[in-house]
């Protein structure tokens, strides 16, 4: 069993996108889902969200940013080769209905599983404000697709390179201040920005929904490692999320969770960096 | 072959033939097989005390009556390609049963010989018998010819694998679906390399799919499609998903870095082999490590943290040694290699520090109660006993239950409150029609025979159920 890369592209620096042929998982994907993927017999199991995917084509889309070794293996890959396993789609799919006004807030590769979502409330009928942010302009991924898929479409960059000088929170606060009745927000990034964002919004009476990226294994409920305290319960973010109301997540439990193998990533990746230089990959 | 009657039976040695092990010295360093397996040898003078009895008690002990004085004699005889036929006429698994079952409480708990000295060992000689004829290339057997009937099962461990094996057997056109990327379930994720090689798990694996069956890796059930989509593929249904869903005891500080389910912390040993410097994934290695509960479970994930380098691994069970439910040869093992048994002992608190990972386990001490509804007398804490016992991993090993992504779009499948899905004791039948249920999602987590017994009446069940329709 082997999945075939169709498309790959580096769509920032450090920041690719890849097509893949799995057309049981594209029949089924819905938006706010995720899948795990193994390069080879040795590679770990990793977890990505599902940034687009086409039913009648039979491909799933991910985006990922370099960051630990399995990435930046994944990022020499090249379409025409495959995947080991591509299992999917995992995760309880977003509450998509009509609710009115949608902010969506994407930071980094955050934007990635906004897509989906965009297009899904979209569809359903719905006013989507969405938010997009990254360090820089060249850091922006999706730009386009998210101006399709929304009814605004609002920028944020750190230095300022490009759209707001600052964090995408500052836009959805003036927006949530503007009196603009707004239902819902859902803010998709790394851990820390969700945690303040959720922090920003919680004052206003909106629903504040998070997508969060957990250490996990097998992605169906057996490991137990993707763990993450809700409203004081413990919960699975492979089965029960990756979605969680943002006001009763703990978000410092998550992230001290995430750094767990920090120590054993880094070491594994000076270890790959070094081989490679030497041409063994 | 010895005889019940007359002198005849005096002569048969009391004592069973030893197995050939790893010292325990070396064996706690290496992920290798501990058990080596009888020499031809030693099958044969482990054979010779078997006393062929007319009504023979331990094929009662089978939970699927395997012909055992039958494939002993044969042994006996020197045939062994004979005895093999004859075990796997009715158990699919013989290389796997012959290291995992519990057959001190089964078949060699009813066994003649051990009312006055040690049963003969018949795990021993069916492991023995499946190493033979794994050696030899293993025989396919012939294929019916297709009934025209699709049969999908749901779930590749032991219940699901002796299923479609009987299915395909009978002629039926069989797809196996499992959610992880490998198959065998348990035998693959959860049962260390140590007691069962992952080799074997593929070859047996290997030998269902050249009777025809299809195996779909990577393919959840509850997912890509659900229960009630399946059915309308298919002509019937077997379930044999698991009891994969771990439990927590809900004490303060379980989410603090460091400590695992066993599920996680032996899958990503197992099945992942972070053992193996050349595999990607990784588990945290402790130096002083707990694992809490007292299963064979727990013996696995104190035995594996032991060979990962931790200088000291402690069992801590809130009972005693009696109750413990493990195998008496794995807590002997365990023993052996120097794990520390904390009996009597309940954790109540996981320490951290500030950055998160684990530190401590606060315990109780216990003493023993009434007996509860398992018959076990229950566990009461003594009050003013707290202790800590330092730990930078914890493995919490106290039981799982089933996944319940299987109920998810499967209309009329009915469960019961512990979430196992309700099945009939003799053909698997559930609420649902044409779906039927086996092993830990309708047990609750149980022991691997007992599993596939409940795949191997269900497959009789549901060729019955396909002939009918």
């Amino acid at each position: 069993m082997a999945y075939k890369i169709l498309e790959k592209e580096e769509i920032a620096p450090s920041v690719h996108r890849m097509v893949i042929d799995a057309p049981d998982v594209a029949k089924a994907a819905k938006a706010g889902q995720f899948i795990i993927l193994r390069i080879n017999e040795k590679g770990e199991r990793v977890p990505l969200t599902i940034a687009d995917f086409e039913k009648e084509n039979g491909t799933v889309t991910v985006i990922f940013q370099e960051m630990g070794k399995t990435t930046k293996q994944l990022a020499k890959l090249s379409a025409g080769e495959f995947l080991e396993d591509f299992v999917g789609p995992l995760g309880t799919p977003s509450d998509v209905e009509k609710l009115g006004t949608v902010i969506l807030v994407g930071g980094g590769v955050g934007v990635a599983p906004a897509y989906p979502q965009a297009k899904a409330y979209s569809k359903a009928g719905n006013k989507v404000i969405s938010i997009i942010g990254a360090r820089n302009k060249d850091l922006l991924i999706l730009e386009d697709e998210m101006k399709n898929a929304s009814s605004e479409l609002y920028i944020a960059t750190d230095d300022g390179s490009k759209g707001h000088h600052g964090f995408v929170t500052d836009i959805m606060k003036q927006i949530l201040d503007s009196g603009e009745k707004v239902a819902r927000v859902v803010i998709i990034g790394p851990p820390i920005m969700m945690k303040v964002g959720t922090g920003v919004a919680s004052p206003y009476d909106v629903e504040i929904l998070v997508s969060l990226n957990s250490i996990m294994v097998d992605g169906t409920g057996m490991c137990g490692g993707c763990r993450v305290t809700v409203d004081g319960k413990t919960r699975f973010t492979c089965v029960d999320g990756p979605e969680f109301d943002a006001r009763k997540v703990d978000f410092v439990e998550l992230m001290n969770r995430l750094a767990m193998y920090r120590g054993e990533e880094t070491k594994a990746v000076e270890k790959y960096d070094e081989e490679c230089r030497c041409g063994l990959h | 072959m010895q005889e019940l009657n007359g002198e005849k039976t005096s002569k048969v040695k009391k004592e069973r033939t030893p197995m050939p092990e790893q010292p325990a010295e070396e064996r706690k360093k290496n992920f290798n097989e501990v058990a080596l397996g009888y020499a031809k040898e030693d099958a044969l003078a482990e054979a010779s005390r078997c006393l062929s009895c007319k009504e023979p008690k331990c094929v009662e002990g089978c939970p699927v009556n395997v012909d055992i004085p039958g494939f002993i004699k044969l042994v006996c005889e020197e045939d062994f390609s004979g005895a093999i036929e004859k075990i796997k006429g009715t158990n699919t698994l013989p290389a796997i049963c012959g290291r995992v079952c519990p057959q001190e409480t089964q078949c060699e708990a009813l066994c003649v010989l051990g009312k006055k000295g040690q049963p003969v060992a018949i795990g021993r000689l069916e492991r023995f018998c499946a190493d033979y004829e794994r050696k030899q290339g293993v025989k396919v057997p012939e294929i019916p010819e297709p009934t025209g009937k699709k049969v999908a099962v749901v779930g590749s461990g032991p219940a699901g694998l002796t299923a479609a094996a009987d299915l395909a057997k009978l002629g039926h056109k069989v797809t196996v679906f499992e959610s992880l990327h490998k198959a065998g379930g348990v035998l693959s994720y959860g049962i260390p390399e140590f007691r069962l090689p992952k080799e074997i798990v593929r070859q047996e694996v290997e030998y269902i799919e050249q009777l025809g069956v299809e195996f779909k890796p990577n393919y959840i059930i509850g997912r890509i499609k659900t229960l009630d989509e399946l059915c309308d593929e298919f002509d019937a249904i077997f379930l044999g998903t698991g009891a994969g869903l771990p439990s927590f005891m809900g004490i303060p500080g379980e989410n603090f870095n460091g400590v695992y389910s066993a599920n996680e912390f032996l899958t990503r040993v197992n099945l992942m082999k972070a053992y193996d410097s050349e595999y990607d994934t990784r588990v945290r290695l402790g130096k002083h490590v707990v694992v809490v509960g007292g299963g064979n479970v727990a013996m696995d994930a104190a035995r594996s943290a032991l060979r990962l380098g931790a200088d000291e691994v402690s069992i801590v069970y809130r009972r005693g040694e009696d109750e413990m439910p493990a195998r008496r040869e794995e807590i002997e093992h365990a023993k052996e290699e120097g794990i520390t048994f904390r009996l009597l002992t309940n954790p109540v608190r996981i320490l951290g520090d500030e950055k998160f990972n684990v530190t401590a386990v606060e315990c109780i001490k216990m003493e023993l109660g009434e007996p509860d509804k398992s018959g076990r007398r229950s566990p009461v804490p003594v009050e003013g006993s707290e202790f800590t016992i330092p730990a930078d991993v914890v493995v919490i090993a106290i039981g799982t239950s089933p996944n319940p992504m299987i109920f998810k779009g499967s209309e009329g499948l009915d469960q019961n409150k512990r979430g196992t899905v309700i099945a009939d004791e003799e053909t698997g039948a559930t609420s649902k029609c044409g779906v039927f249920a086996g092993g830990d999602v309708v047990t609750g987590a149980a022991t691997v025979i007992s599993a596939m017994g409940a795949g191997k009446k269900a497959a009789k069940a549901i060729d019955e159920y396909l002939k009918e329709q």
